[in-house]
């Protein structure tokens, strides 16, 4: 099979001719690649999946602190509001916004994650499909293929752009974390390879030029609440898309442009804890609350 | 490239340079050892000796010399597990030209003191590179199955080593020597292609002129 990750269009242009889910596609190639069986492969993939279902509850502890003490806690208030009635946005956005912010919460205080592609960005895509399979009732079979999708995307942004913040700001980072979301929430809802386009497109519009601009260089503020956005912003993408509304401009495009508006982003505004929120005077005092004494 | 570089790896936060990376430089520090550690000297560089105590660094180079790996729900409280054990820790901050900013120097001495020292540094997304060992240059990143070998600057010893290894087909990926002192102590690093067990260590180690090898898994 002559699947690879070289623009989205090579990607879904080969699910379009196999009119499968890229998912399975994706499994069956880099079985092919990593010389194992599917079955190993997507044990593997599995094992992921587990970790990131059994990292939201510890994340939702209220007496959550991160290592420097400066976040945590703010998942149970989030949980505690999903679950109260009085949500503005419902048990679906209401529920992936707790669960986004436990997977981050966890992560600042040196709890088991997934990279998802990387620490900073590690509660959207666990968010997105574990809130789908609960309020969806899906089968962990899915979920667990939807990742290999959103994995497939990653690549093709890694391969034409990045996915860390000291190359491309917080847009490649969580941007394409959110990206990776809506594609996996797209396949999830029997979307099609156009509409898993037009959904990564949409959702990396929406964060172009998004700056990494971490308080005390620490995974933690603005980090864990652009979790938050980032896994509402693949709901919009996604619920656009599956509306049958195309972006105007491709993903490949897209993926281009982020990666021009990163090349050009200065290096204060790329994880130097240099320019952007860490350099506010409160962004500061909580640096010297944090490493002052030293 | 494939999907679990994407997705993966299974880590502990905050951070896959800060934590989990350098975590992995304690673990090999310990493997080279290979035994317990009753003192370890820790050195942090660059970011590493400005943002430590935010990304929990410290715990989590200690928690690999207690052998713990980077996805090991302990790592959070090694320092108190390295006190029950009695693992003595001095960690300093200090300043070094030309390395890489995320960079830590471990030195551990085991119960029948013996002592190995590394400098290694945290390269990104977990991945690190081991840049001295005992003073001496190598260059390995931990991703291959890695033999280290400290041997007698001689003739002969690097054949001796070589050739045992094509005869047990083992193909070698990446080699690096490096030497004191002519005639002094000397280290291979060598990475091979796929996996083997402790018998071809162990063969190594009876070879002429060899102090000591360990090999290394992928961690």
């Amino acid at each position: 099979m002559d699947l690879n990750y070289n623009s989205m269009a090579d990607l879904l242009s080969v699910a379009d001719q196999n009119g499968g889910r890229l998912s399975s596609l994706v499994l069956s190639q880099q079985a092919e690649q990593m010389e194992l069986s599917e079955a190993e492969i997507y044990e593997k993939m599995r094992e992921n999946y587990q970790v990131m279902a059994s990292s939201i509850a510890p994340g939702c502890n209220p007496e959550l602190k991160s290592t420097s003490g400066l976040t945590g806690g703010d998942a149970f208030k989030m949980q505690t509001f999903s679950t109260s009635g009085h949500s503005l946005t419902g048990p679906m956005i209401s529920g992936a916004l707790y669960r986004a912010l436990a997977v981050s919460e966890l992560n600042a205080s040196m709890g088991r994650i997934v990279a998802a592609p990387t620490a900073g960005s590690c509660g959207i895509v666990p968010a997105a499909v574990l809130t789908l399979q609960e309020e969806r009732k899906l089968s962990e079979k899915e979920c667990v293929m939807s990742l290999f999708t959103a994995s497939a995307i990653g690549m093709v942004i890694a391969n034409n752009a990045s996915l860390a913040g000291a190359q491309g700001g917080c847009q490649a980072e969580c941007g394409s974390a959110s990206a990776m979301a809506a594609a996996a929430l797209v396949e999830l809802c029997g979307g099609s390879p156009a509409m898993i386009d037009s959904a990564v497109a949409i959702a990396l519009k929406n964060v172009l030029g998004l700056v990494c601009d971490p308080v005390a260089g620490l995974v933690e503020i603005p980090c864990i609440k652009r979790n938050a956005s980032g896994v509402a912003g693949a709901f919009v993408a996604a619920e656009l898309a599956l509306a049958g509304i195309k972006s105007a401009i491709p993903a490949d495009e897209v993926i281009w442009a982020m990666k021009k508006v990163g090349d050009v982003m200065p290096a204060a505004l790329k994880e130097t804890a240099e320019g952007g929120l860490a350099a506010t005077p409160t962004g500061r005092k909580l640096f010297e609350k944090v490493f002052g004494e030293k | 490239m494939n999907v679990f570089d994407i997705l993966g790896p299974i880590m502990i936060g905050p951070s896959s340079s800060h934590t989990a990376g350098a975590a992995r430089i304690g673990l090999i520090t310990r493997a080279l050892l290979d035994a317990p550690a009753v003192t370890a000297n820790i050195i942090l560089y660059g970011s590493f000796a400005k943002t430590y105590k935010g990304h929990g660094t410290d715990k989590a180079i200690v928690a690999g010399i207690l052998g713990m790996r980077a996805d090991d729900e302990r790592i959070r409280f090694s320092l108190d597990v390295a006190r029950e054990q009695g693992l003595q820790i001095s960690i300093e901050t200090g300043d070094l030209d030309d390395v890489h900013p995320n960079t830590a120097f471990v030195s551990l001495t085991s119960r029948d003191g013996r002592q190995v020292s590394l400098l290694g540094s945290s390269i990104g997304g977990g991945n690190i590179l081991i840049t001295k060992i005992n003073g001496m240059e190598v260059s390995l990143s931990g991703q291959q199955t890695t033999l280290i070998v400290l041997h007698r600057d001689a003739p002969g010893t690097i054949a001796s080593v070589t050739e045992l290894m094509a005869e047990k087909g083992v193909n070698i990926c990446n080699f690096h020597l490096s030497r004191k002192t002519k005639g002094g102590q000397a280290v291979m690093t060598i990475e091979i292609d796929g996996h083997f067990g402790p018998e071809l260590n162990t063969e190594i180690q009876k070879l002429p002129n060899i102090y000591s090898s360990t090999m290394l898994q992928p961690i």
